[in-house]
């Protein structure tokens, strides 16, 4: 209802303006000024519109700095929780800055020189078809600085693919399937079994479709939760069983598709536990600032009579990032980063998937 | 010059002869064919597509409400005014669909290369005016095709506009996979048909039907755009109608070329041995070009409508003609950019990355001409040449980010969020629709005989200019925070809760900018009809599409075609009272030209 409320005034707003400027011109031609209603912009339409190509300059000043204060603190600026993570927060921001100059620059020319040579009929403008010199120059200085740019970002994307031979990483499965995830973990061998969605039997509760025979599948653990040691590097490996899905960890810097028919790899090493993040500061203030939003709003639910929201509380997250049907939006796993001692002690109370098969008779 | 005599006694004859038939619905002549691609492809189904995007915004800024107008407008889909989720990816797919291939392709292309095309070349029609007419009714019938899949029982295509199997390839997988999905294809078979046949018709209009004069190297800016837009579409249309044909098999004929090992609600499919990967190549190959298919022509446009009313001649009109070229060629070997996070090897990422960035420099060479053109300029400020700069200054803007994108590394963060919409849609979308805006204001005279009202155009582009700016530029920071695209509903993750004010921020600037449209089709069809009447050449402009007789004949010239003496950028030549002396006025004596 509040939308149609503002679509309505929005087109009210704007035949408002449009009768506006109808009244103006019938007043005109009543009061007998002569009108020029040729429809070609006069000196008088170029200076308004000049004024305004300055006046649009501000604005999109305006809504940079409006921007850059509101969004500040960005999360996937700040705060990577994963070793590589850092290294890209870094390119960002020189990226940013990089993009920021020219952006500034640029639009101050275009919006300037749209307002200082707006047209007069008394001027001419000024035949001037090239200047090799100045065209190489901007040829050049972008290609410099691209050069730069291009070798930076190849350095840090070789460095977040290719992982390190001696890093022994600890090897997990994410599978991906409409609308959930799972993880597997590789056991004490480190060694995943081997799988196919065609053994996928559910009778038997072999739900990712183990190689039951397989000697290396029968210590891996499959659970619903992500739960990762800190400060060890992480293989993962990824397979879809049904359709598209892409494995988003934003506050690691990680994301890889899901791809059915084939496996596809990942690796990072977290570097701040679950706790510790929580404890940050600019997590504590997001987090106050999150659970006033949602306090607010679980008292307009309280007067519908409806059930209020739970506070929220920080825990870091793999989401669905690849369109995969009706439910993509809620298709999410907790992740939890833990010291060494935790992360055994969880471990140590998950069932091993030999245990975990259901017996058929 | 006899010939030309020869040629004019046919042609009235023929001219003659034009029955409502052939002249408003089997029309032959360019200019009729143009308008049907303004009615069809960029009124009708830009209409449909803003609608759409209009639902899908109110979708996400206020997710739980039940809303009288999705009540009304979905009616099943959207149960006591809450719309249903799979009805969200519909609209996000047709949105997508309907806004890059009918309106921006077909509708922008299909309106300017046919209206210009023989018009700027001093053409009497197309190369072959039998094909354009089939061109433009296979369009028709595409659009017809697409607009009936909106309303099958089980809903369109909601794969995403980039049809991915094997969501797209499945129906066990979404129900819009079905029906829907198989319209969409053959919907699309025809499309792709239809472009080709249009594009064919302007690369051989424009080698083979120049005016005596015009050499390559004088032809507007326009015509090279158009050019190799053309090119590029004949280059890779072909391959999405190959993995459009490929799926077909695949979801018909139990073919696996893109499907394999897949267990799907409860079952195992037979599939073995495809891959999704190699239709994202396939689909790339031709989706990466197709940004530039869309974006050229507003290029050609802003160049034209630049130099016109600020003046001046184009800066740099050799350059910019190099850096078209350039940019058509790196554009079909970066599409792997749309891939880094696919699973692809990481090698081939570092090489996308690479010939992608390298695209920065041709468009760096252009915005800095563009700026220098203004400089020094007497900028007329009409409504086209608002729209020319806005679309420089969108071009800019959006075009920046792309250095976050095309970079491997910081893609994989990014990648598939909201800074993705927000990057795309300034640098292709609003741009290539300023270029299209900036197009119907400049030729309204050409295709109408009349003017349009510039003070209902100035609101119009203003109030345009801040909607984009407002929609478009706080979405790349709610991408920044991690918001991925294609959620029908953030309010599963308290995370992104403090994002939702920012959302209602741009519905409501998504709001007011379709709004405005209204005041432009207003405008353009009271203008229509009663327009004020338009003079020969009421921008003062050099191209010989101004020379072109008023009145409507199929030949474009009463008497004979226009020759070409100089380039099409004469703007405020010294030695000339005028600030303009058109192409077809012969050099002085010792008048270098230029």
């Amino acid at each position: 209802m509040t939308t149609l409320f503002i679509v309505l005034i929005l087109i009210f707003i704007t035949i408002a303006i449009w009768q506006m400027i109808k009244i103006f011109d019938l007043s005109r031609v009543i009061s007998g000024i002569k009108v020029d209603d040729s429809q070609i912009a006069n000196d008088d339409d170029n200076n308004m519109q000049g004024k305004f190509m300055l006046g649009f300059l501000a604005f999109i000043y305006a809504i940079t700095i409006f921007s850059f204060v509101k969004y500040g603190k960005f999360p996937l600026v700040s705060n990577a929780a994963s070793e590589h993570g850092a290294e890209i927060d870094t390119l960002m921001i020189w990226t940013m800055v990089l993009i920021f100059i020219v952006q500034t620059i640029t639009q101050f020319l275009l919006y300037f020189f749209s307002y200082k040579y707006k047209g007069n009929k008394k001027n001419k403008a000024l035949f001037y078809t090239d200047n090799h010199k100045l065209e190489l120059l901007w040829t050049i200085i972008p290609a410099i600085v691209l050069t730069g740019f291009i070798t930076y970002g190849l350095l840090t994307w070789s460095d977040v693919m290719n992982m390190q031979k001696n890093d022994d990483p600890m090897v997990i499965e994410l599978y991906a399937q409409q609308f959930n995830w799972k993880a597997r973990y590789a056991g004490s061998d480190n060694v995943l079994g081997k799988s196919n969605v065609r053994l996928i039997d559910i009778d038997r509760a072999n739900i990712l479709g183990l190689d039951e025979n397989d000697v290396y599948a029968q210590d891996d653990v499959i659970t619903t939760e992500l739960h990762l040691p800190v400060d060890r590097p992480v293989l993962f490996i990824m397979r879809s069983q049904d359709v598209l899905h892409s494995a988003y960890m934003p506050h690691f810097r990680a994301q890889m598709n899901c791809v059915p028919g084939m496996v596809t790899k990942f690796t990072f090493t977290p570097t701040i536990t679950t706790e510790e993040m929580r404890e940050n500061p600019s997590m504590i203030d997001k987090v106050i600032n999150i659970n006033n939003i949602r306090e607010d709003k679980s008292k307009e639910l309280a007067i519908k009579g409806e059930e209020p929201l739970d506070p929220y509380e920080f825990d870091y997250l793999l989401l669905c990032n690849k369109i995969c049907g009706k439910s993509h939006y809620n298709m999410q796993m907790k992740i939890i980063v833990e010291t060494q001692d935790e992360f055994e002690n969880w471990y140590n109370q998950q069932t091993v998937f030999k245990n975990s098969l259901i017996a058929q008779n | 010059m006899a010939e030309y005599i020869e040629f004019d006694k046919d042609h009235h004859a023929h001219h003659h002869k034009e029955t409502f038939i052939t002249k408003y619905i089997f029309s032959q002549d360019h200019k009729m064919i143009a308008k049907q691609y303004l009615f069809t492809g960029v009124f009708f189904m830009g209409i449909i597509g803003i609608l759409l995007s209009i639902l899908m915004r109110m979708q996400i800024a206020w997710p739980e409400e039940p809303n009288i107008i999705f009540d009304f407008l979905l009616g099943k889909w959207a149960p006591e005014g809450v719309m249903d989720a799979d009805i969200y990816l519909a609209l996000v797919t047709m949105h997508g669909t309907i806004m890059v291939f009918f309106v921006l392709t077909a509708g922008l292309s299909g309106t300017f290369s046919n209206l210009l095309i023989p018009l700027q070349l001093g053409a009497r029609d197309m190369a072959s005016g039998f094909l354009n007419m089939v061109a433009y009714w296979l369009f028709f019938v595409s659009t017809v095709i697409m607009v009936i899949s909106i309303f099958v029982e089980a809903g369109p295509a909601a794969a995403g506009w980039t049809i991915y199997p094997p969501l797209s390839a499945l129906e066990l997988a979404q129900p819009g996979s079905g029906l829907g999905m198989t319209l969409w294809l053959v919907s699309m078979a025809f499309f792709i048909a239809s472009s080709l046949l249009g594009s064919l018709n302007y690369i051989v209009t424009v080698l083979n039907l120049r005016t005596k004069g015009m050499s390559l190297t004088r032809m507007p800016l326009t015509i090279w755009a158009f050019f190799v837009t053309a090119i590029i579409g004949v280059i890779s249309f072909p391959v999405l109608l190959s993995a459009a044909l490929l799926l077909i098999m695949d979801r018909s004929f139990g073919t696996s070329f893109f499907l394999s090992d897949i267990f799907i609600q409860g079952e195992v499919l037979h599939y073995q041995g495809g891959s999704p990967v190699l239709f994202e190549h396939l689909f790339w190959f031709l989706g990466h070009p197709e940004v530039y298919i869309v974006l050229l022509p507003a290029l050609g446009i802003a160049s034209e409508v630049i130099a016109t009313h600020s003046r001046k001649p184009i800066f740099g009109y050799k350059a910019m003609i190099i850096s078209i070229l350039a940019i058509a060629f790196l554009s079909t070997i970066v599409w792997g950019h749309h891939m880094f996070v696919t699973g692809m090897n990481p090698f081939l990422g570092s090489v996308f990355t690479f010939t992608t960035l390298l695209i920065a420099i041709p468009s760096a060479v252009k915005a800095f001409n563009y700026i220098t053109t203004l400089w020094k300029g007497n900028i007329q400020f009409n409504p086209p040449m608002l729209f020319a700069i806005g679309f420089v200054s969108t071009f800019i803007t959006g075009g920046l980010t792309g250095i976050i994108l095309g970079d491997s590394a910081l893609d994989i963060n990014v990648h598939d969020t909201y800074f993705v919409v927000a990057h795309f849609h300034l640098v292709m979308g609003i741009s290539a629709l300023y270029g299209m805006l900036a197009g119907m204001y400049h030729w309204f005279p050409i295709m109408f005989g009349k003017m349009m009202n510039k003070n209902l155009g100035y609101v119009h582009f203003w109030i345009t200019a801040i909607s984009a700016y407002g929609v478009f530029f706080p979405m790349h920071f709610i991408g920044m925070a991690g918001l991925p695209r294609r959620y029908y509903t953030n309010s599963n993750f308290p995370l992104f809760d403090d994002l939702a004010d920012t959302n209602q921020i741009i519905t409501m600037f998504a709001i007011m900018g379709a709004a405005v449209q209204l005041v432009f089709l207003y405008n353009f069809i009271y203008s229509m009809y009663y327009g004020k009447k338009a003079p020969q050449n009421p921008w003062k402009s050099t191209t010989l599409e101004w020379t072109a007789s008023q009145k409507h004949i199929h030949g474009n010239w009463q008497g004979k075609i226009p020759e070409v003496h100089r380039w099409p950028y004469d703007y405020s030549k010294p030695g000339y009272k005028e600030d303009f002396v058109p192409q077809h006025i012969p050099l002085k004596k010792g008048e270098e030209e230029y």
